[in-house]
């Protein structure tokens, strides 16, 4: 039960790391970002070679992810979405175009580091044994340091002026153009964020998962899930939805047959979204 | 005007007949040069993207040694190897286009792949009607037995290495209990089987044997918190793919667990290193003739040119390298007709005893298979089980396949 509940939580905790960038760049830009796993994927990149290869500092090659990240979020905002969000009438456009980055990233990827599952050894080691479970060193650094990373975002987004306008995007485009802000600008900085998130969840990750260039779409997959259980373009729902979908699987696993699983989480997000298709905190539609 | 027209077209017909009489030489010094062309068609994408490019890989580097030697020898007449490589991901309907690309298009009569159950088994219609021979990475006996002809297995299948392993374990390691995981996929969940299966033939006390994990997993906390629990002797990795052995080592150990682990699969001991690291220590795993100290110097060459092209080398290579060089010893002793005419090919498989090139010690290599699928259709591939010892493959032992 211990050990349930503590695979649970850490779990939880970096699976909602991985969501809420998903859903910041959602929240501003109505963008489905289907390269989000591709962009955690890059950020775990970075960070091999960066602390793995040329042996930098690791929280200075995980500073390098979020950078090199941000700045291809705001590459892809300016360059691609920025023009097709203002050409396009129909929704799908962004969909299309966001997978088409999902497999840009990934292939540029395979063709750059090739086809190896790539690790870098633990920042910290040991294993702590709490109750009768096992907790590694390791993932309790992840743990606390995807903490702090959530309670900076969201002090960000509540009590900062470049946070609020990214609230206020996310509520109303229109009103919030009308009040000066320079949309543009803001919508970058969404993007940069979401994609650094992405990037770091990635560089915090490759010490415990390991990572290769197809690590992608399976981490979009499980973000989509997360937003989706807790509510597409809200932050808190993002949280809930990560929290939500690691201790299922953390459970599910500990107390099924590991093929039924994902079968159970599966239908269990069907019927749930088909009584509640705004999510946990989303709101309802029109 | 006339005059200026005039010579437009005769200038006109000039570049057309200077490009006709290019194509008729650069044809002719072309057909002077003949060309063997070798099909690839594996997964180069995705997780599992090694087992399919460690193939190309393998016959790229092999094809370039045997190109600068002029080429392969068939009955006198030298042949240059042309690789024509297609990425099915994974996926059988994108492995049946490909085949058909291959087997239709370029007219490739020898393939090397797909590299698992389901994509080898989509590609068996393809390559009979089209009449053509591949060497594929899948373990399902039904792909090499009677009916079926045009299937030749490149590797030690799990049901041939698992048994010899456990009992290698269960007689110089104490082993007395297993535990089985393995990938939701159908490939690792029929090595999974034949595991079972070969376990309880030993005696072997079976503690778990159902659980698995979703591909694209990366956290096996949970599932092997559940496997741990049982605390085996021997957890048995089923059709682990060299991208998650390590994470899934790595979670034993943290969870505490100290008995042995071990997979029929080919793996990679720089991966092994980076992701699992001292935790890797003594896990037990199929390789190839890859370890130095059974390599030919042959092997060791091939060692050097794999890295130059792949830019590093990958343990699995030890095993797929031998593809191409039964290919091509089988058209040697087939003969020209065997080119064009797979039946030909066929008829000398049983023939092919040559001394195996990547081995140090003088052993056969040959043709086997007859006792699991009723007719001589794998590569007798030398079964080299290795350990992990130092952050090294060493040489646990060496098997091989019955005929």
């Amino acid at each position: 039960m211990a050990q349930m509940i503590i695979n649970g939580m850490v779990l939880g905790m970096i699976y909602a790391l991985i969501a809420l960038g998903l859903t910041l760049i959602f929240s501003i830009l109505n963008v489905v970002n289907f390269a989000h796993g591709q962009m955690y994927m890059l950020g775990g990149f970075v960070v091999y070679y960066l602390y793995g290869v040329y042996q930098w500092n690791y929280f200075l090659a995980l500073a390098a992810a979020a950078l090199v990240l941000a700045g291809i979020g705001v590459f892809f905002e300016k360059f691609f979405f920025r023009r097709v969000i203002r050409l396009a009438r129909r929704e799908e456009n962004t969909m299309l175009l966001a997978m088409g980055t999902a497999l840009l990233l990934e292939n540029l990827a395979l063709f750059s580091f090739g086809e190896k599952q790539r690790g870098v050894p633990s920042v910290v080691t040991g294993v702590y044994e709490i109750f009768g479970a096992y907790l590694p060193a390791g993932r309790a650094l992840v743990f606390f340091l995807a903490f702090l990373l959530i309670i900076g975002l969201l002090l960000f987004v509540q009590y900062t002026r470049p946070g609020r306008a990214m609230r206020a995007l996310a509520q109303d485009k229109e009103a919030t153009y009308l009040q000066g802000v320079d949309i543009n600008r803001i919508s970058a900085l969404g993007f940069a964020i979401g994609a650094a998130l992405a990037g770091v969840a990635g560089g915090l990750l490759i010490t415990v998962f390991a990572i290769n260039a197809g690590s992608g779409t399976a981490v979009s997959t499980k973000a989509f899930m997360m937003v989706m259980i807790g509510g597409a373009g809200v932050v808190s729902g993002a949280i809930l939805g990560g929290f939500v979908l690691g201790f299922c699987e953390a459970i599910g696993y500990e107390t099924l047959p590991g093929s039924t699983t994902y079968l159970i989480i599966f239908l269990a997000l069907i019927l749930f979204l088909i009584v509640r298709p705004q999510g946990i905190m989303g709101r309802p539609q029109g | 005007m006339n005059r200026f027209k005039g010579m437009k077209l005769t200038r006109i017909w000039g570049v057309v007949v200077a490009a006709f009489i290019v194509s008729i030489v650069a044809g002719t010094a072309f057909a002077q040069e003949k060309v063997l062309k070798i099909g690839q068609l594996g997964v180069m994408s995705g997780p599992a993207a090694s087992w399919g490019l460690v193939n190309k890989y393998c016959i790229q580097a092999a094809a370039e040694m045997i190109n600068e030697e002029g080429g392969v020898e068939i009955d006198g007449e030298k042949y240059k190897i042309e690789l024509v490589s297609i990425d099915d991901k994974m996926d059988p309907k994108l492995a049946v286009s490909g085949m058909e690309r291959l087997v239709y298009q370029e007219k490739v009569k020898y393939i090397v792949g797909p590299n698992v159950d389901t994509t080898a088994a989509s590609v068996v219609p393809v390559i009979e009607a089209g009449g053509a021979i591949n060497i594929p990475y899948a373990f399902s006996k039904a792909l090499y037995s009677p009916p079926h002809g045009n299937s030749i297995l490149g590797m030690i299948a799990s049901y041939q290495a698992g048994p010899v392993i456990y009992k290698y374990l269960k007689e110089n390691k104490g082993v007395k209990s297993i535990s089985f995981i393995a990938r939701n996929d159908s490939d690792p969940l029929n090595q999974r089987d034949e595991g079972v299966e070969a376990a309880k033939k030993l005696g072997l006390n079976i503690i778990s044997s159902t659980d698995t994990y979703e591909p694209g997993t990366t956290d096996f906390f949970p599932v092997m918190s559940k496997v741990v629990k049982g605390n085996p002797d021997l957890i048995v990795l089923s059709g682990v793919a060299p991208a998650d052995a390590p994470l899934l080592i790595k979670a034993a150990r943290e969870l505490g667990y100290k008995g042995l682990l071990s997979t029929e699969t080919a793996q990679d001991i720089k991966i092994l290193n980076e992701v699992a690291g001292q935790y890797a220590e003594g896990f037990i795993s199929v390789g190839g003739a890859s370890t130095p100290e059974i390599q030919s110097d042959y092997m060791k060459k091939f060692v050097e040119r794999y890295k130059k092209v792949a830019g590093e080398w990958n343990d699995e290579a030890g095993t797929k390298v031998y593809a191409l060089q039964m290919i091509l010893y089988t058209l040697q002793k087939a003969g020209k007709s065997a080119l064009t005419d797979v039946e030909a090919f066929k008829k000398a498989i049983p023939e092919v005893k040559v001394r195996n090139p990547f081995l140090k010690d003088e052993k056969v290599l040959k043709y086997v298979g007859t006792a699991y699928f009723g007719q001589p259709r794998q590569i007798g591939v030398p079964m080299v089980v290795n350990e992990v010892r130092n952050g090294k493959f060493e040489t646990l032992f060496i098997g091989s396949v019955e005929d």
